[in-house]
C-alpha cells in the first residue's frame, strides 16, 4: 500500500497539504506539523506534488 | 479535486491582498492596515495554539496558490532543502525582525523630530523608490506616515520575494521560510511541549 509519510522534522505546519487532500485525510497537529490518517489516504500524491517544503512523500509502507 | 470542497468566506482572502497594496498605492495611511495580518496569526498560535491563520486565512499564501495553478504561473518544481533548513528559516526570522526593528527606529527618529519624514518605498531593503503620491499629509502626525511607508515596504518586499519563488519553484514555497509562519510553529511547539 502506497501511503502518505511526512517527516515532522522539516514540516513548516503551513497546511497546504491538508487544503488540497481529497479525503480530507490531512490535519496539522497543534500547529506543528501534518499528521495524515492513514486509514483514510488513498495515496495519490496530490499533497506530495503540493507541499513546499518537500517534507510529505508518498511511499511504500 | 480541491475544488469540489465546500468553500467558505476565508477562501477568498486572496483578494484582501489585492486591496491591501492597492489601497497602500493611493493613500500609504492604509498599510498600517497590515498589522492585522501580523497580529491575527500570533494571537492564533499564543492563544489557540494553532497555526489556523496560516492554514485557512492567509491571503498572500492565497494569492500564489491562485497566480501560481490556477493561473499557471509556477514551475510548480521542489525548491532545494535548504530553503527550509532550520537554519536558514530562523536565520531570514533574524534577518526580517532586525529589519522590522530598523524600521520602527526610523518611524521613532520621525517621531523625536530627529529624522523627517521620507515618502519612498524602500524595496529588497535597497532599492528606494519614489512613492509621493500616496501622503500629501494628514491631521495625524509624521511618524505615523513614515510607519506606513516603512511597514508597506516590508509588505510589498516579502510579497514580491515571496512571488520569484512561487514562479521558480512551488506555489506557496514562499510559506517554508515565511517569518511569520517560522514565528507561530515556534511558538505553538513550545505550546504543545508544554502540553
Amino acid at each position: 500500500m502506497r501511503k502518505a509519510v511526512n517527516d515532522i522534522n522539516r514540516c513548516v505546519a503551513c497546511g497546504v497539504c491538508a487544503g488540497e487532500c481529497p479525503r480530507e485525510a490531512i490535519s496539522i497537529y497543534k500547529g506543528c506539523y501534518a499528521v495524515i490518517d492513514t486509514a483514510k489516504c488513498v495515496g495519490c500524491g496530490i499533497c506530495q506534488r503540493a507541499c513546499p517544503a518537500g517534507s510529505v512523500k508518498v511511499e511504500e509502507v | 479535486m480541491a475544488s469540489r470542497k465546500r468553500k467558505h468566506w476565508y477562501d477568498y482572502l486572496w483578494i484582501w491582498t489585492i486591496i491591501y497594496f492597492a489601497l497602500g498605492f493611493f493613500n500609504i495611511l492604509f498599510a498600517w492596515l497590515g498589522m492585522i495580518d501580523f497580529i491575527l496569526p500570533l494571537i492564533f498560535a499564543i492563544a489557540g495554539g494553532n497555526k489556523w491563520f496560516c492554514n485557512h486565512m492567509c491571503g498572500r499564501g492565497q494569492l500564489f496558490m491562485v497566480l501560481g495553478r490556477s493561473l499557471k504561473c509556477s514551475r510548480r518544481k521542489q525548491a532545494p532543502s535548504w530553503i527550509s533548513s532550520k537554519w536558514f528559516r530562523y536565520g531570514f526570522l533574524t534577518f526580517f525582525m532586525t529589519m522590522f526593528g530598523t524600521m520602527i527606529f526610523q518611524t521613532y527618529l520621525v517621531f523625536s523630530g530627529a529624522g523627517s519624514l521620507r515618502k519612498v518605498i524602500k524595496l529588497f531593503w535597497t532599492f528606494k523608490v519614489p512613492w509621493k503620491w500616496a501622503y500629501n499629509g494628514s491631521i495625524l502626525p509624521d511618524w505615523v506616515a513614515q510607519f506606513g511607508f516603512g511597514f508597506y515596504s516590508l509588505m510589498l518586499t516579502s510579497t514580491l520575494i515571496g512571488l520569484i519563488v512561487m514562479a521558480i519553484y512551488k506555489e506557496r514555497t514562499w510559506c517554508s521560510f515565511c517569518p511569520m509562519g517560522t514565528m507561530t510553529q515556534g511558538i505553538c511547539k513550545i505550546k504543545a511541549r508544554r502540553g
